[in-house]
């Protein structure tokens, strides 16, 4: 047997010249057409669909950094949690009744897993020698169906969620300094808002209160009055110490 | 110079019968977008692979300032992220490419579909084709616990009380994921960091050589 660059190839390498594979396809030189040699002509060419697609790649990337949220805590109970957008649909799924309590097996195992099996099995379900997407109705008409599934189920999710608080529970809370023996922060310590809201007002329960751009007046008003999930009439000192723990509050800003 | 190199390596190695195995076959003219426009869903496949080679090496980078560790993880990366030289630009081209390499995988998987190209003699590809699907899905969940922020943490949550619904076998999953029946905590971090950085991407890079072995092998599927 001849040894390196004496070595004879006839048409591709993986071919012997004497004894042809008999599964493999016809040459591509068989198929009727330009063809054209892989290196490095082609190579060139996919090397700038490869270039254009990194310039696109790069520009979303500067133009959104990637997210981070606080770090984690998993005493926050509170947390509605949300995965990355392609496994929206299975969460989604997960929230209809059929698939979820009791017969949460049905929307976490059996659906999914059902539908990755149907997918790896497909070349022996579809057997037929036709390949043209319009010929062989059923196959396609699955996939079909599928996909708008997926879709409807991950368009489904995105609107249900509540984007905006989602952001506000995740934010990256700045820590204030502040004199903690301030009397503001004795009045804090003796009421019930160090319990919602943290023993460095880093939030909780309740939003953090830092950087909050209200007033003393607005403060106290959401004192009485409550806001949201937080219920009125929380407070329960006077109305003079309201007015310090409201102004020492106003001032609890990083800049 | 190069030549003379080349030669003393194919003398002793016989390399040549390997570069032709690799590089040195025909573009038929049905998936060459230079000839027919509308050739660009082959690419979606190459487009998959160059975006996962991205990932790959941001992915090394990456490594190189994260701390797999619960005190240290969150703040690792918030360093990375806002006082490393190009930190923002690395984790945001690792993040932006799970992402895309999501879509292009999905594409792909159409583009193999509605092409009909998955039918006899090529069943076995489109079969590591699927797992390679799994894989990446895998590589997307780890992923997603290891920065160490809220939705990270609540998210795996949830992803391993699915992965604990399995029957019979569930609890065992549970624990072999999160290293432990009821916490998720320092034990599942380092779990998820070696299943994302040693364990799966081993796997990826073993099926996509038998996935690219066999197009070699099989050659691409002809016109319809």
């Amino acid at each position: 047997m001849h040894r390196g660059k004496g070595m004879k190839f006839v048409g591709d390498s993986r071919i012997k010249a004497t004894n042809k594979m008999p599964n493999t396809p016809k040459d591509y030189s068989e198929y009727p057409g330009k063809t054209e040699a892989f290196w490095p002509n082609f190579l060139l060419k996919e090397w700038m669909i490869g270039a254009i697609f990194l310039i696109g790649y790069l520009i979303v990337t500067l133009a959104h950094p990637s997210p981070l949220e606080r770090q984690a805590d998993p005493t926050d109970t509170m947390y509605i949690p949300v995965p990355d957008w392609y496994f929206l649909f299975m969460y989604q799924l997960l929230k209809y009744e059929f698939a979820s309590g009791p017969y949460n097996v049905i929307g976490a195992i059996i659906i999914p897993g059902l539908a990755f099996m149907a997918l790896m099995l497909v070349p022996f379900t579809d057997t037929t020698k036709e390949r043209r997407p319009f010929k062989r109705p059923l196959p396609t008409g699955f996939m079909i169906l599928s996909f708008l599934a997926m879709f409807y189920l991950t368009w489904e999710s995105v609107v249900n969620h509540d984007w905006e608080a989602a952001k506000v529970q995740g934010a990256i809370v700045d820590e204030v300094e502040f004199d903690e023996t301030a009397e503001g922060y004795e009045i804090y310590q003796g009421s019930s808002c160090i319990g919602c809201h943290g023993d460095s007002f880093q939030g909780g329960l309740g939003l953090p209160l830092t950087n909050t751009g209200m007033t003393a007046d607005e403060i106290i008003e959401i004192a009485h009055d409550g806001r949201g999930s937080m219920p009125p009439g929380t407070w329960e000192g006077s109305d003079e110490d309201l007015q310090v723990l409201a102004e020492f509050i106003e001032g609890l800003n990083t800049d | 110079m190069l030549n003379k190199i080349y030669d003393w390596v194919d003398e002793r190695l016989d390399i040549t019968p390997i570069w032709r195995d690799i590089a040195d076959h025909e573009v038929p003219e049905h998936v060459n977008p230079a000839h027919h426009f509308s050739a660009f869903i082959y690419c979606f496949g190459g487009l998959t692979f160059f975006v996962t080679v991205i990932q790959i090496l941001s992915g090394m980078f990456l490594t190189m300032y994260y701390t797999p560790d619960i005190e240290n993880a969150w703040k690792s990366v918030f360093y990375l992220q806002n006082d490393v030289a190009f930190g923002e630009l690395v984790r945001g081209m690792h993040h932006w490419g799970a992402s895309l390499v999501i879509v292009m995988m999905f594409l792909h998987t159409l583009r193999v579909f509605f092409t009909g190209s998955y039918k006899k003699p090529r069943e076995l590809n489109w079969i590591v084709g699927v797992m390679i699907f799994g894989v990446m899905m895998g590589l997307g969940f780890t992923g997603y616990l290891l920065p160490w922020d809220m939705k990270a943490l609540f998210a795996t949550k949830v992803g391993i009380e699915i992965a604990a619904s399995v029957p019979f076998i569930g609890e065992q999953i549970k624990i072999l994921l999160a290293g432990d029946s009821t916490i998720l905590g320092a034990q599942t971090l380092t779990r998820f960091f070696a299943i994302h950085v040693f364990f799966l991407p081993a796997a990826l890079l073993g099926l996509l050589a038998a996935h690219f072995i066999m197009i070699r092998r099989q050659g691409i599927s002809g016109p319809l």
